[in-house]
């Protein structure tokens, strides 16, 4: 036992207790006369505290005669009045059950969780970028744009194309922006192409943007290496493919090595191809999409570039594209001008040259993302923005290196890219299944990887560790990992069945809140009228 | 570099253990050609703080701020106070870096929230059921389109010239490709005859109240009319504090409420990140797009809440998906719920109050000016005026004397003569005396 300064023994070990098996305590065991538990509280809804207080102070103006056209509303909204100290304490409560980067290593494939710098945040909040309104006069908006016309020169740079859409707000809607373009380019030259083809080991999002923009979808399956069937797909490609939309480094976590021929073959058909950005994590600094073919992708500046995803948003998806696309991108365009940069917002008057297929959304796009990410990047610099990478992808085949001996790796005889792909077959006959392995990972003080994603291997696990972490961190989590899987096939399944068995909550029933969904807090006097 | 923890010597024990020689081993799969060097790239190296700081804070201060100068544009996004309770609470490490809720016996509190939300948001718009909030009001109004193309299997969706310019064209930009998009005739000032365009082929009537120039619309009888002919009312709401002193849009029978939330909570951040806003009637719910929060309990039988629904959606569904989207807005439904929980009934209901009274007496102030006319006869807190002359060089005249003044309806309408010297103003609870004796002066002055 170790001693601190003040000679009294201490101890960085996390406590040995046993498993705590399903089945082996009572709930009175482990209740409290509050129902909370130390630093864990149970919270109502808003709805159940609101007691008619109010949490601002407001001089109550009385109206005379209003001027709403007789649309005032009669009835009241329903909403619950606390107090400030009342609402501070129930958000403080309920951030409690979250797990956050910020406290552990959140290791979800696809998404690059990494360390978002607080310094970001300071920026985004300087009242000319989070206090400025988007149709101020453009001549007292000259420093936002600015910022932007940066950014936009860090993005079109590290990925070698020429040009960039900002506004697409998140990456599936940088998708759609991408595959408009691309229908337009079709358009411009008098062709008619519906289908576009993706793998199947792509994310959702690409059939599902692919059908959004009105093509139909044809999927091209995986070779036993985990690449894309680049053979298949050449056959498939035809004078009515618009497009192909491949992951690279893919979701398996590798990289797609003839993706140089595969982009030549679809310029040959006459197609387009749209990449999806995801996981330029690991290449940022090191590979230029541009130098690969690619006509269009989009950039997560959410997972490469540090802004925080917040709970599931919001994110930011602009969409660099090249020489055969640039003339499509979406208003509005910032271009510069003797007075100054200017913004084009009006689809009929762009630049000579110019062909926008549209608008994205209202206004420019996430402002509040870009100062985030720009902050992000001249931080790191080039230098950092490559280091990131190569200790992304470093950490990612130290975890793969140390894990596979124990755990399945369908493609672990090569190096991976940034995230470590393991499949569930070292549980065969084990009784334990990926969701339960996943889910014992939340007693340990884990986040769960990403399950059964990508679709083309058996209960995947894909572990993305990201560049913030650190050694220790990872031989902590690799410890960890080593230990559940040598468990799970020796059969001691206590610690799987029914996990997790110490988060604030434990496997919730989700078939049941599908088959009656109640989707909404409703009073008392609502829930029997309706019963 | 202060965000990277391993060390050289980590670096290289992590290659041993690999037994890779070097970095270039790890990439072996990528083609050498398309390898490049640090002078690939012409752009800085790394900085401390202090320098990145510096150059940020260099660039904000070549913008006005709209707490900087008296302030009056609106159109899509409002200055309001936002409590100083928000931003403290929505930078808590739990809720600014977690992910999306897909694990939810470690993510209640966001699911929590978002179930909250959602009730809120039904409460507003009086509708029954919300989802967890889409990008922002633009988008949620194209998601409205194409989900009232599918429950109706028409494809014409009408929209009101009153309907934001910029909403306008991204319902045009997606929803062309599934039917057709008509817009009605640019009104300022008075409603549309839109009930005459609708017809048997119509899925959709989209009506922004209070609309782009202020206008609150009576949406009761274009309801009834779109109904009578098997379409549906989409309404629009661009400034949800609004709704504390308006009827709601559900209580006029709209089937699909499209939102910005910005007003409440959020900041104006030139454009984004907002917060969209999406609520529909129960037996409209499986062709909703975007995320869904349900109540359940778990296995000790306790309360929880998980993401449900999900068969709608892109990660289950793939090309069959109600929407291609990922993402909600889950910081800014923060800020929005946290906003509302701190007004709640009285505070909202006080603070929308407070934004009429605002604006009635601007509007009464800008009237006594000659040449001024108030073009709005029904509004809330934002109204258009027609000035003698062009506004749009009124605006910047007034922006060098530090008085922004408001967006020129040109600036959404470039190419309707009829809009050249229209200015929508909007007056909020920050605004003072002061700032309406500025603009008053000022435009005085320019006219």
């Amino acid at each position: 036992m170790s001693m601190n300064n003040q000679g009294r023994p201490t101890s960085v070990e996390p406590s040995r207790r046993a498993p705590i098996a399903p089945g082996t305590h009572t709930p009175e065991e482990l209740s409290t006369i509050s129902g909370d538990r130390g630093l864990d509280h149970e919270e109502a809804l808003i709805f159940e505290l609101g007691h008619g207080a109010v949490g601002v102070d407001l001089p109550d103006v009385q109206i005379s005669a209003d001027r709403l056209g007789g649309m005032r509303r009669k009835d009241a909204i329903g909403l619950p009045g606390l107090s400030e100290p009342e609402v501070i304490r129930h958000y403080v409560r309920l951030s409690r059950m979250n797990y956050a980067i910020d406290s552990g290593l959140y290791p979800l494939g696809s998404c690059t969780m990494k360390h978002n710098p607080r310094l970001n945040e300071k920026m985004a909040r300087l009242p000319g970028f989070g206090d400025l309104h988007p149709l101020a006069p453009q001549s007292v908006t000259q420093g936002a744009l600015e910022l932007i016309s940066q950014l936009m020169n860090w993005l079109t740079t590290l990925t070698g194309m020429p040009a960039v859409a900002m506004s697409p707000k998140a990456g599936a809607h940088g998708e759609l922006c991408g595959l408009l373009a691309i229908r337009a380019a079709i358009a411009a030259r008098g062709e008619t192409r519906p289908r576009v083809l993706v793998p199947e080991s792509a994310h959702g999002t690409n059939p599902a943007t692919a059908a959004f923009a009105g093509f139909t979808v044809d999927e091209v399956p995986a070779l036993p290496n985990g690449r894309v069937d680049a053979a298949a797909l050449k056959a498939k490609l035809g004078p009515d493919v618009a497009a192909i939309m491949l992951t690279n480094p893919n979701t398996c976590g590798l990289f797609e090595g003839e993706i140089v021929e595969i982009a030549k073959a679809v310029h040959e058909a006459g197609a387009y191809f749209y990449c999806d950005g995801a996981n330029f994590n690991a290449i940022a600094g090191r590979v230029r999409p541009g130098d690969l073919g690619i006509d269009a992708m989009h950039i997560n500046l959410h997972k490469t570039f540090s802004t925080p995803h917040g709970g599931g948003g919001p994110g930011a998806g602009p969409v660099v594209l090249s020489e055969r696309l640039a003339a499509y991108a979406p208003v509005p365009l910032l271009v510069a001008t003797a007075d100054g940069l200017r913004l084009i917002e009006d689809q009929a008057a762009v630049p000579e040259g110019a062909r926008p297929f549209g608008r994205m959304c209202a206004f420019h796009g996430q402002m509040g993302m870009f100062s985030r990410a720009l902050t992000y990047m001249l931080s790191h610099g080039r230098d950092g923005v490559r280091q990131a990478s190569e200790d992304a992808v470093l950490s990612a085949n130290y975890i793969l290196a140390s894990l596979k001996d124990v755990m399945t790796a369908p493609f672990g005889d090569g190096p991976c890219m940034h995230e470590a792909l393991f499949d569930d077959s070292f549980l065969d006959n084990s009784g334990v299944t990926t969701l339960d392995f996943a889910k014992a990972m939340i007693d340990e003080g884990y986040h769960p990887m990403t399950m059964y994603f990508p679709l083309v291997v058996h209960g995947a696990m894909l572990i993305e560790p990201t560049e913030s972490e650190s050694k220790e961190s990872l031989d902590r989590f690799i410890h960890v990992l080593h230990t559940l899987a040598t468990e799970a096939k020796a059969g001691q399944t206590a610690r799987f069945v029914g996990a997790p068995h110490l988060a604030p909550r434990r496997r919730l029933d989700e078939t049941a809140a599908a088959r009656k969904p109640v989707l909404r807090w409703k009073p008392a006097a609502m829930k029997e009228a309706a019963e | 570099m202060r965000y990277l923890p391993l060390t050289v010597d980590d670096r290289r024990a992590m290659l041993t253990r690999i037994g890779a020689s070097d970095m270039d081993a790890l990439y072996q799969d990528v083609p050498a050609s398309a390898i490049v060097g640090l002078s690939a790239f012409d752009l800085p190296d790394t900085q401390g703080e202090l320098e990145v700081e510096r150059a940020l804070t260099k660039l904000a201060a070549k913008n006005t701020a709209a707490g900087a100068a008296p302030f009056f544009c609106g159109a899509g996004a409002y200055k309001h106070h936002v409590p100083s309770a928000v931003d403290h609470l929505i930078q808590r490490s739990e809720f600014l870096t977690s992910y999306t809720p897909y694990q939810p016996e470690i993510a209640q509190g966001t699911l929590q929230y978002l179930f909250e939300f959602q009730t809120q948001v039904a409460l507003l718009t009086g509708m029954e059921v919300a989802n967890a909030s889409l990008y922002d009001g633009s988008t949620a109004t194209a998601e409205a389109v194409l989900m009232a193309q599918r429950l109706t299997k028409r494809g014409k969706a009408i929209l009101s010239g009153g309907l934001h310019p910029h909403y306008a064209e991204t319902v045009e930009t997606v929803a062309n490709l599934s039917g057709i998009v008509t817009r009605a005739p640019v009104t300022p000032g008075s409603a549309e005859d839109i009930i005459a365009l609708i017809d048997d082929e119509t899925a959709c009537v989209v009506v922004q109240s209070p609309d782009v120039f202020g206008l609150i619309r009576n949406l009761r009888p274009i309801a009834e009319a779109a109904h009578a002919r098997g379409a549906l009312l989409i309404a629009v709401v661009t400034e949800i504090v609004s709704l504390g002193l308006l009827e709601s849009p559900g209580a006029q029978g709209a089937d699909i409420v499209a939102a910005e939330g910005q007003s409440i909570g959020n900041g104006l951040n030139f454009g984004g990140p907002y917060v969209g806003l999406f609520a529909t009637r129960e037996k409209f719910l499986r062709q909703m797009p975007g995320r869904l929060t349900g109540e359940t309990v778990d296995a000790e039988g306790r309360r929880g809440y998980v993401l449900t629904l999900s068969t709608r959606e892109q990660h289950i569904r793939r090309e069959k998906a109600t929407s291609n989207i990922c993402t909600n807005s889950g910081l800014c439904c923060l800020a929005f719920t946290i906003h509302l929980s701190l007004l709640g009934e009285e505070g909202l209901t006080r603070l929308a109050r407070i934004n009429h009274a605002k604006a009635s007496a601007l509007a009464d102030r800008l009237a006594a000016l000659p040449g001024v006319e108030i073009v709005t006869s029904a509004f809330f807190n934002e109204f258009t005026i027609k000035l003698p002359k062009a506004a749009a060089p009124v605006v910047d005249a007034l922006a060098a004397r530090g008085v922004i003044a408001g967006v020129p309806a040109s600036r959404l309408l470039p190419r309707d003569a009829n809009a050249a010297n229209l200015l929508i103003v909007a007056a909020t609870e920050t605004n003072t005396d002061e700032d309406f004796d500025a603009l008053v002066g000022a435009l005085k002055d320019a006219i």
